[in-house]
């Protein structure tokens, strides 16, 4: 018989104002082997931790039970805090009377009582407990980041720097990202190729760093400090090692109307291309769904101009594995497609663009080298409407329901920089709210009203009209003077809510890493963890996890590298010990395990065993590396035997837990 | 193909020509309409009140005789398709509004939204097919540049109507090609013609009217094309700044189909 | 005119005018602002507020097209036009506010005229 103690928490207000902790310390110190039951404020402070180690060397007790909040909080501190005493920490069980209690119920009766029955099942969980000792796993000293934006890059160098291998694995040919596209950068205004692409230098030359460009991750198996991956490195027909980025295949590939995606589609690239002049790596890439050769083998111009012989139109996709200890999501986001939005009329008129792309016709080197000209008619716009929160904060289905944060700082500075470069061009932008919360931000704001005349109106625009003569006739409200506008204007920008790559959810899929119903990546905790997946050994880079600007994405990518660099420079792991384990008794060769293992972490053998009248027989058996497994219990529920359990989670022990609840 | 046939009101004194025309050109297409031999008023305007029950119920009694036939249920008149698919989504998820209209209306079954109602143009595009109209026009359109109008009732609101992009609308333009013609696209197609405010503020609905004949007269359009009689009303009567036509979309295609005489 | 409660335009309309986040799209797509003397916006605002009075004895009630735009464009889903029409409702259901008469018809009408037109008026304009 255990001898078990009881030790409510308060969790201050958290939980003793909907459940009465005296009441549930008291009903539960008349359960079956429990000697001691008490309460306290705060159970994870010091004092309480206290409380329980004095309890458990003044009473001898065996097993510890905490009311308290959820396990995923403070398990770890408990069994800490026990084996302190000399409790083995898997003698704890912990019952959720917070989360699952507290805070979901308003009335204190039913609250306690709840409490009560949940306090029961864990004490009859205890009485089966058994010590567990965790094995432990090696770490492979190297870490994938996926997805080579500020955030990958800014990850990599900072992983590079502390002296462990790193790999990027970038979808495009270059890596950069969106960032690539933006002209300038708020609040300082500061070019962004300049601060970029010095960066993605420094990653190409790294010898730490490797960068697996026009490659995607297919598969991943494993677990924290021991992934394998499968890469898959498209054929880009080019051989990388040969070809010298001298451009000259991009200048005599007769295909010319493939639309540019750098400048998303407002010019035309090659056939043969690289996507732009600081490309890393600075090599070619063939589009086989426009290259003529690829298509019908009648061409071959950019092979016969290549003198360094690296084109090779036979070239293949190619599967590679690789080991990691850490992996790293920096998989970034996109602006939404505006379909949902033709009141904007985005797909009627060539004049109504988006914020990025206007960031290309303000960039000198975009398709109008610079220059701000309507796409329609390379006329100059001498009025320009800007429109916020297109598709974000949108509730009605058609958009996204969050605030995609970096809208209003840039539109600020679109407008600021087309007042100070064209004077004579009026600027109107309608916002719901203006959102500068950031260093030097709203003075960035303001100055573009104050400094710049830009005209801010409260209100949001309606519907945009294309006119016969080429106007857009812009429909909206001016809430401040409670007035309907209408604006003759010439150029209308839309400030379009961004989302996740639609790479996150495959890839989230791959990692069994969690996300949120608008496919952002889900952080182990929201305010304490916030760069680090709930699946160990995963972590979060930029703005997969979330909307934010350049600042705050470089700033994660950091936090995001020093999480890998503190698992990478342990040498070994410490293994969760509740792991499945197969009575071979019991084992029926099914194979049903092997199947449902996601880790794969099941293997069968055949293995010899005495049978009654000295006889043997071979059978065939399953069994778990240990080291693998992640104590996920899919095995369990799969084995029609009844062989396969999982330490600390045992079938018995959770009928013992549900008996106790029904009782 | 056979469909159960709504004309309401209108189409029996007013728009005459919308109805005859619809059914020639059904005919000529290989199309039964079995006009439903009970059918009631919709009502001219669906009341957005919830607590609104019995000025709802005749398109409701329309709606389940159309259940009765089994076959789905085609509207003409923009306005009673509007009514019609508004009512039938209310009876299929406002679990209120259906339980007091089947209590008002003792039915022998109760009736909740089974119905199908799809507008002719619907029926045009997805059962007939635009592909196979073309193939059977015999006189088209050629040269021909028709704007057409969805006005506000074909298409909105839209998570009920499901006809086709309120803001982006397709399917008239796609039917006008058919016919051999060439659409006209302009930014007041689907933006609203003052509808019945014409009996209590003329001025208002020659406003909108005006906004509408000349947008489409300004991007290049010979004429305009409507399923909507009040539609047509205010745009001939109220759009007095242009002298822009207005034809309803079924006179143009008994043209085009050689049926129209 | 007896008293009209907030509540009972609320549930006569269906709407959460909480959701409502003031962005003015309403306003801005409506066919009739001009002729209104309060507009959807402040529609749906006054009766968040319990303003009811002005928004009763307004003409603004009348203006509406019931043309679904701000309904369609709305982007928190709120349906201003169905604010309106509980409004509108809550006066015409009182004894005495018809605002058109059957005896004034034939004064309104032309020989093109289709009766879809009086019947959606007298929806609309009379109890």
């Amino acid at each position: 018989m255990q001898r078990i103690g009881v030790f409510v928490c308060w969790c201050g207000s958290n939980i003793a104002a909907t459940v009465d902790v005296e009441a549930v310390s008291e009903a539960l110190k008349s359960e079956p082997g429990v000697v001691f039951s008490t309460n306290y404020q705060y159970m994870c402070s010091e004092a309480g931790q206290n409380m329980i180690k004095d309890a458990i060397k003044e009473h001898n007790l065996t097993g510890v039970v905490i009311c308290s909040c959820s396990p995923r909080m403070h398990e770890a501190t408990f069994r800490k805090t026990v084996q302190g005493a000399g409790i083995n920490p898997y003698m704890v069980e912990i019952a959720n009377i917070r989360e699952q209690c507290s805070w979901i119920h308003k009335d204190k009766q039913t609250g306690t009582e709840k409490a009560i029955i949940l306090g029961k099942a864990a004490i009859a969980k205890v009485h089966l407990n058994a010590p567990l000792t965790a094995g432990e796993s090696p770490v492979v000293k190297r870490a994938l980041v996926i997805g080579g934006g500020i955030a990958g890059i800014q990850t990599a160098l900072d992983i590079a720097e502390a002296g462990f291998d790193v790999d990027i694995v970038e979808t495009k040919p270059t890596i950069g990202g969106k960032m690539t596209q933006i002209d300038k950068t708020f609040p300082t205004l500061d070019c962004a190729a300049c601060i970029l692409t010095p960066k993605m230098v420094d990653c190409a030359q790294n010898e730490k760093i490797h960068i697996y460009s026009y490659s995607e991750v297919t598969a991943v198996k494993g677990f924290v400090g021991n992934f394998t991956v499968s890469i898959k490195k498209k054929a880009r027909y080019v051989d990388t090692t040969k070809c010298t980025g001298c451009g000259v295949c991009t200048e005599k590939c007769p295909v010319k109307n493939v639309p540019n995606e750098f400048n998303l589609g407002m010019n035309n690239r090659r056939a043969i291309y690289i996507p732009f002049a600081q490309a890393v790596p600075k090599v070619a890439t063939i589009d086989a769904d426009y290259c003529n050769m690829l298509k019908n083998g009648k061409c071959g111009v950019c092979s016969k101009v290549c003198t360094a012989g690296a084109i090779d139109y036979k070239q293949q996709d190619e599967i590679i594995e690789e080991k990691y200890g850490a992996i790293v999501a920096a998989t970034g986001f996109n602006p939404i497609k505006l379909d949902n939005f033709d009141e904007f009329a985005y797909s009627q008129s060539k004049d109504v663009i988006t914020s990025l792309e206007f960031e290309r016709l303000t960039n000198a080197a975009g398709p109008t080298s610079g220059q701000l000209l309507r796409p329609s008619d390379g006329k100059h716009p001498h009025t320009i409407v800007f429109v916020q929160c297109v598709g974000s904060r949108d509730t009605s289905g058609c958009g996204k329901p969050y605030c995609s944060k970096i809208c209003c700082m840039y539109t600020a500075k679109h407008a600021m920089l087309t007042r100070e470069k064209y004077p004579d061009t009026d600027v109107y932008v309608f916002y719901i709210d203006v959102r500068t919360p950031g260093k030097n931000f709203d003075e960035f704001y303001r100055r573009a009203v104050e400094d710049y005349n830009v005209h801010y109106i409260k209100g949001m625009v309606g519907k945009v009209a294309p006119r016969a003569d080429g106007t857009l006739d812009v429909q909206a409200s001016d809430l401040i003077s409670n007035e309907q506008l209408h604006i003759s204007a010439d150029l209308v920008v839309l400030a379009a809510a961004i989302e996740p790559d639609k790479s996150a959810r495959p890839l989230a899929t791959m990692l069994t890493a969690s996300m949120d119903t608008n496919d952002f990546f889900t952080e182990a905790h929201a305010k304490l963890r916030p760069v680090e997946s709930p699946t160990a050994g995963v972590f979060l880079s930029g703005t997969c996890q979330g909307p934010k600007d350049i600042p705050e994405t470089v700033s994660q990518a950091s936090a995001a590298a020093a999480k890998v660099i503190g698992l990478l420079c342990k040498d070994k792991l410490t293994c969760n010990p509740c792991v499945a384990h197969s009575d071979e008794m019991l084992c029926n060769g099914c194979s049903s395990c092997e199947k449902v293992c996601p880790y794969g972490a099941i293997t069968y053998s055949d293995k010899e065993f005495r049978m009654p009248d000295r006889t043997t027989a071979i059978r065939r058996v399953a069994a778990v590396n240990e080291a693998v497994c992640q104590g996920c219990g899919a095995c369990t529920v799969a084995c029609p035997s009844g062989a396969m359990d999982l330490k600390g989670f045992s079938n018995k022990q959770i009928m013992a837990e549900v008996d106790a609840i029904c009782k | 193909m056979t469909f159960s046939y709504y004309p309401g009101c209108t189409l029996k004194t007013k728009a005459k020509d919308l109805d005859r025309y619809g059914r020639k050109a059904a005919e000529a297409l290989g199309v039964t309409l079995e006009e439903l031999p009970d059918w009631q008023c919709c009502g001219g305007t669906f009341s957005m009140s919830k607590d609104e029950i019995a000025s709802k119920l005749s398109a409701v009694r329309s709606l389940a005789s159309a259940k009765d036939k089994g076959n789905d249920l085609v509207t003409l008149c923009s306005a009673c398709h509007n009514v019609l698919k508004q009512t039938n989504d209310a009876m299929k998820n406002d679990p209120d509004f259906s339980a007091k209209a089947n209590n008002y209306m003792k039915l022998d079954v109760p009736y909740n939204g089974e119905t199908n109602v799809i507008h002719y143009l619907e029926m045009l595009r997805d059962r007939v097919g635009f592909d196979k109209i073309a193939e059977k026009v015999t006189n088209p359109l050629t040269g021909k540049k028709i704007a057409a109008y969805y006005g506000c009732l074909l298409l909105r609101p839209g998570k009920v109507m499901q006809m086709d992009n309120p803001e982006n609308p397709t399917i008239i333009e796609d039917f006008i090609r058919a016919i051999g013609a060439e659409p006209v696209v302009y930014p007041y197609r689907n933006e609203c013609c003052g509808g019945y405010v014409t009996m209590e503020d003329k001025a208002l609905a020659k406003k909108k009217s005006n906004k509408v004949a000349s947008s489409a007269a300004e991007n290049g359009a010979d004429m305009i094309i409507t399923a909507c009689p009040l539609c047509l009303y205010n745009l001939n009567k109220n759009a007095d700044e242009s002298d822009i036509p207005v034809y309803y979309f079924t006179e143009l295609l008994a043209e085009a189909l050689g049926v129209k005489d | 005119m007896s008293k009209v409660t907030k509540e009972q335009v609320l549930r006569s309309s269906g709407v959460n005018v909480l959701k409502c986040m003031r962005c003015g799209k309403c306003s801005a797509t409506c066919p009739s602002y001009d002729e209104m003397e309060y507009h959807p916006h402040q529609f749906v605002y006054m009766v968040e507020k319990g303003d009811l009075e002005p928004l009763l004895n307004s003409d603004s009630i009348y203006k509406c097209l019931s043309c679904y735009a701000c309904v369609e464009r709305c982007p928190r889903g709120v349906e201003p036009a169905k604010v309106v029409e509980g409004i509108r409702n809550a006066v015409l259901r009182q004894s005495g506010m018809n605002h058109i008469k059957a005896e004034n018809i034939p004064d309104m009408l032309d020989e093109d005229l289709p009766q879809q037109a009086i019947v959606s008026a007298f929806r609309k304009y009379k109890r």
